[in-house]
């Protein structure tokens, strides 16, 4: 393998934003024919390489090397022209074009005078979609696609040229399994054909299967590069946050109260399914499995911003309706929503009004917001959070993310409220934070009140969860304490396979 | 997908079910209420709200282009009059009195000229600032009203030349000059816009932005040569209008933003761009034109064509929200 | 340190580039022309630009509640004609007149509110298609003639446009304590809190607890009364009304808020700074009129300042002049 030309090598490249060094002399080599991981987490500087190497930014050193050729990248054509092409974690398509046209947009084949030269098109992409072995053809709007049907017209752009390199941004993250088998045929394909492949994506199992290397990032520096035959899920994982993963499960429990929250057969639509749980005071509660289902839809329908078509909710013993997030707060519920930015946040507001934003209509003096009020509320969760910012004037867009997320906790924890619910709160944050985070969460629990957690990160749910309810398709499979709970029967149970006890 | 077919059938039919619907209620209102003795469906009077329409019409098209691509432009009305006037000022320039009937094609050029300046001042902005379409053009609009007043000042500007009314008034089968234009400018912009490179660009544009820039297309050149377009547009919508009339106050065009936009939204056309087409817009402009002459035709005074039209406009953009409803597990924001 | 002085001051002038612009100009135009700033004529200024002041005010809760109202000059014609009707009409009477026309424009302020608040309509088709629905009811009512009062002598009316106190003109008042009340509203309260909120991001509002639609319905009540004021002190200055009377001015008044710095996205914007947005385009026509200009180089001052203004705006926010659309 190593006498091999590489088709892409990237040497020492930084780039820097104002007070960050996103990138840090990341050094690569993408050979032809390999599946290349590209690995880190949240914030790595995974994105922002991927961004340099499409031309999208410039780096500030370092060189890119395409066929031991040193060029400039100036755009995606650019990068294109020279064989290399991305396939965008965020659909990067035009819904309302057709599938055709979405795969060569951009570069329509032309007649004279402009015209768009349709036969070829159409052959051109049935060509490819046959490769692909889809069930839409050319002529198919894209918008009326399913997410995993526009995925794979994304992944059809890679077809269209000759490329030398492909770089995959998380493509399965809205695959179905069927779905994921015929994405690894292209890849397999296209690795045939001498392409070299790099390969972004969080998924271990997928890693290991497909994958011929490894490189690791970690806070915009380059760790190293590994062959995937010769590591395993802990080595890398100890490379990616620099110590060994924690998987250890939460072991203290507070003393249990009286039921705060009961959902007895709650279902909404196709979202999820006779629901039915319980939550105690002084109880963390995490609800775990894949994206999509149904845990976050669930959380909002206990915030008020979804109406359940079936079952009921009981608080303290008695049956009540949740019509509107102002009706949840007024019930002592609280949620700090898993999209920190677009749910949590107003980013052009002050730390401050962002704070006290749910209860602004209760600080008041007379007619008038009360400054005082406001401001002592602020300083106490700040001190208790231990948020850095020079001060409440500081507009939230500015903060780093791990401020950020505590500003909506302190936001919701200042409501003092009865059921805590924390969608995917560690998000986007670094390690420090995290752990600072789970900890709160503990403590919370440990004060009395009701916590329910929800997040896709398995360390996470054992760290701070007094019991574990499992999902998949919008149902409970089964619901472990955390004696019981393993990595082996919790992953049996968001994949769907009922084993043991049942909740 | 199935259920998805059906709701873009009934959106880009219902123009034209609209279309169908106006015609027989005032074909058989006209019956009990006109006082003319004339039915509304008369060959005649529909040739007349072919041509009538077109001023409308013409910018119509533009401002279609335009909203496809995610733009808008608020400074039609004023780049309509300014090239009304200079097309007229311009015959009566000494060298232009001098060459005869030949000033009149170059004093039609001169407008076209004018108004394909004036386009490519606003699409310069907005590539090069950054700044929002709406503002460059609300700013333009005031600004470009302001060059027409700085013109003649509060003066009519006319000058009236019989070839030219008569090739404002030439008819090709009873369909005069004006209609003739508005046909051929609306049938060739939806070929531009269907066929051509740079139409499906446009869609792409307005669509996902972000997704026609990872293409490499270059928007800030594609949305110029747009407002280069309307403002072309604009100025010939001068052109045909003003060849017959020869008279133009420095208030005209006011208010045609709003209606070439009224057209543009009943036509089918997202005002968040990416979804529109030109057969929609036509049927808009007929719709709208539909209604202030059968409103006319039944003895309705302008009072009530301003009233309905708002309210129609209102209620399409209701319709169309409840076609787009997903069901009632939605998330409530 | 003195370089950091220097960003200090260049982040100054970023964030307040219009008030200092706003300043400059009156120096300028004051050492040119000392009759500029002669208190008569600093009234008069004010005065001429009060009724599109008025309306601007309203018009900032919309823009910050992250919608656009273009139908302010269309209600404000109806308004204008709405209470000189009422006010001829024996059954009113001035007294009447004017309850009842706020009323009634309330009412079609409450209308667009519960259209783009609680329907969730595209706020800027609404206002468009209620600017023609309007007009045409303003036409139904007068019939189409102008309206005049008959009797100007037998009228206590004409004191909201012509009457002073204490030597301020009372449109200039009225614009001065609506603002003061309104700029307490917004920076002060509960409501106002929320209204930025609501304009900044709606579903970050909503996931607060902060009823959406409410707000935005409340923010056209708002801009409603002030378009019912402008109605009044504009009837009462003539004594008579043309049916498009506040023809056009719903982008003036829009012109007026971005001059201030609100942003059409919403969230950002102060009544402090449209007060000053109105000032400006005031003071300019004012000074372009003294240095003997014709009032409609103003329109092509405005374009310029407008453009100007807002792309100043956001370069220093991308801190890139040119923008970076390829």
């Amino acid at each position: 393998m190593t006498e091999k030309t590489p088709v892409l090598r990237l040497e020492g490249i930084v780039k820097t934003f104002p007070g960050v060094r996103a990138l840090d002399g990341v050094s690569l080599t993408l050979l032809p024919g390999e599946v290349h991981a590209l690995m880190g987490e949240n914030g790595a500087g995974k994105s922002t390489l991927m961004k340099v190497l499409g031309g999208i930014y410039q780096p500030d050193e370092g060189q890119i090397i395409v066929d031991e050729q040193p060029v400039v990248m100036s755009g995606p054509l650019e990068a294109k022209a020279k064989g290399i092409v991305f396939i965008h974690q965020e659909l990067s398509l035009a819904t309302e074009l057709s599938v055709a046209e979405n795969i060569y947009l951009g570069e329509l084949p032309r007649k004279r005078f402009g015209l768009v030269d349709w036969a070829q098109l159409e052959a051109n992409t049935n060509k490819i979609l046959k490769k692909l072995n889809v069930g839409f053809n050319a002529k198919t709007r894209v918008g009326s696609l399913s997410i995993a049907n526009q995925q794979m017209v994304e992944i059809a752009r890679a077809l269209t040229v000759d490329a030398k390199a492909v770089i995959f941004d998380e493509p399965t993250a809205s695959l179905t399994d069927a779905e994921k088998v015929v994405l690894f045929e292209v890849i397999a394909d296209l690795q045939s054909q001498g392409v070299g492949i790099a390969y972004i994506s969080h998924r271990m199992e997928e890693i290991f299967k497909i994958t011929d290397r490894i490189s690791v990032l970690r806070d915009g520096q380059y760790q190293g590069t590994v062959n995937t035959a010769d590591t395993d899920e802990e080595g890398v994982t100890q490379m990616m946050i620099g110590r060994k993963l924690d998987l250890s499960r939460n072991e203290s429990h507070h003393e249990l109260g009286e039921v705060a929250i009961e959902v007895r057969g709650l279902s909404c639509g196709n979202l999820y399914h006779d629901v039915s749980f319980e939550v105690r005071r002084g109880e963390v509660v995490g609800f775990y499995g894949l994206v999509g289902a149904g845990r976050t839809e669930i959380a909002e329908t206990l915030f008020g911003l979804r109406n359940p078509s079936a079952g009921t909710i009981l608080m303290n013993g008695e049956e009540v309706t949740i019509q509107s997030p102002a009706d949840a707060i007024a019930r002592g519920i609280s949620l700090v929503p898993e999209d920190r930015k677009g749910q949590g946040l107003v980013l052009g507001m002050n730390c401050r009004d962002n704070m006290t934003l749910p209860q602004v209509g209760d600080l008041t003096a007379g007619p008038f917001v009360s400054d005082g009020a406001e401001v002592a509320i602020f300083d106490q969760y700040r001190d208790k959070l231990d948020i850095r910012t020079p001060g409440w004037r500081q507009t939230v867009g500015n903060l780093s993310g791990g401020n950020q997320q505590k500003i909506v906790i302190g936001k919701w924890l200042s409501m003092h409220p009865n059921v805590l619910i924390v969608d995917e709160p560690t998000r986007g944050i670094d390690v420090g934070s995290k752990s600072e985070i789970h900890n709160l969460i503990r403590e919370l629990a440990a004060q009395g009140y009701a916590v329910i957690v929800v997040s896709s990160e398995m360390p996470e749910v054992l760290h701070v969860s007094d019991r574990i309810v499992a999902m998949y398709m919008g149902r409970i499979i089964r619901t472990f304490t955390s004696e019981e709970v393993t990595e082996d029967n919790l992953i049996q149970a968001i994949s769907g396979i009922e084993g043991g006890k049942v909740a | 997908m199935k259920s998805d077919n059906m709701s873009n059938l009934i959106k880009n039919g219902a123009i034209w079910g609209f279309i169908v619907l106006e015609l027989i209620f005032f074909q058989i209102a006209g019956e009990f209420w006109s006082l003319s003795e004339r039915a509304f469906m008369d060959l005649d009077n529909m040739l007349l709200l072919l041509k009538q329409s077109a001023p409308i019409g013409i910018i119509a098209v533009g401002m279609t282009v335009i909203m496809i691509n995610g733009n808008i432009d608020l400074s039609v009305g004023a780049t309509y009059a300014l090239c009304a006037i200079v097309m007229l000022d311009s015959m009566s320039w000494p060298f232009m009195e001098s060459l005869g009937d030949w000033a009149i094609p170059l004093a039609w050029l001169f407008a076209l000229l004018t108004g394909a300046v004036l386009g490519l001042i606003n699409g310069i902005i907005v590539w090069k600032t950054g700044v929002d379409a709406f503002i460059v053009t609300l700013g333009s609009m005031l600004g470009y009203r302001g060059l027409v007043f700085m013109y003649n000042g509060e003066n009519p500007t006319y000058h009236l030349n019989w070839t030219m009314v008569d090739i404002a008034e030439w008819d090709l089968f009873g369909v005069e000059t004006p209609a003739l234009v508005f046909l051929a400018v609306a049938l060739i912009v939806w070929f531009v816009m269907t066929r051509t490179v740079h139409g499906r660009n446009a869609y792409a544009v307005g669509n996902n932005r972000e997704a026609a820039v990872n293409a490499a297309i270059r928007v800030g050149p594609h949305m110029l040569i747009n407002f280069v377009l309307i403002g072309f547009l604009a100025a010939l919508s001068a052109v045909t209008f003003y060849s017959g009339s020869g008279s133009v106050n420095p208030n005209d065009g006011m208010l045609f933003e709003l209606w070439a936009i009224t057209a543009v939204v009943l036509g089918g056309t997202k005002l968040i761009g990416g979804a529109g087409s030109i057969v929609g817009t036509f049927g808009g402009v007929i719709a709208i034109q539909l209604l202030r002459k059968g409103l006319g035709h039944i003895g309705a005074d302008t009072a009530t064509v301003n009233l309905v039209i708002g309210l129609i406009l209102i209620a399409v953009l209701f319709l169309d929200r409840q076609l787009n409803v997903k069901g009632k597990e939605e998330l409530k924001v | 340190m003195a370089e950091k002085n220097l960003d200090a001051v260049g982040r100054f002038l970023a964030r307040q580039g219009i008030l200092v612009a706003f300043v400059l100009f009156m120096v300028g135009f004051s050492l040119w022309n000392p009759r500029f700033i002669d208190i008569d004529n600093v009234f008069g200024v004010i005065r001429s630009s009060a009724i599109l002041g008025v309306m601007a005010l309203g018009v900032t809760f919309v823009v910050i509640g992250g919608n656009l109202d273009l139908s302010v000059g269309s209600l404000m014609s109806f308004s204008a004609i709405v209470v000189l009707d009422l006010h001829e009409n024996p059954a009113f009477g001035p007294f009447l007149a004017i309850p009842v026309m706020f009323a009634m424009t309330m009412a079609i302020g409450a209308l667009i509110g519960f259209l783009v608040g609680y329907l969730r309509l595209n706020s800027l088709i609404v206002t468009l298609g209620m600017l023609s629905a309007i007009h045409g009811l303003t036409l139904t009512w007068s019939g189409g003639q102008n309206m005049d009062i008959a009797n100007q002598d037998a009228t206590w009316f004409g004191v909201f446009g012509r009457g002073t106190a204490l030597g301020i003109p009372i449109p200039v008042l009225i614009f001065g304590l609506l603002a003061a009340v309104l700029a307490i509203l917004l920076a002060k309260t509960p409501f106002g809190r929320k209204v930025y909120a609501v304009g900044g991001n709606g579903t970050a509002a909503t996931f607060s607890g902060i009823p959406r639609a409410r707000v935005v319905f409340f923010t056209y009540l708002i801009s409603s009364f002030c378009v019912a004021t402008a109605g009044l002190i504009q009837a009462s200055r003539t004594m008579g009304a043309q049916n498009t009377v506040g023809q056009g001015m719903e982008l003036e008044v829009l012109a007026a808020v971005i001059l201030g710095g609100a942003s059409l996205l919403g969230g950002s914007g102060t009544v402090f700074k449209t007060v000053i947005g109105v000032l400006i385009l005031g003071f300019i026509q004012n000074g372009l009129l003294l240095a003997g200009l014709q009032f409609y180089v103003q329109f092509v001052v405005t374009w310029v300042i407008i453009i100007l203004a807002v792309w100043l705006d956001i370069a220093t926010k991308r801190g890139k002049l040119w923008s970076a659309i390829a």
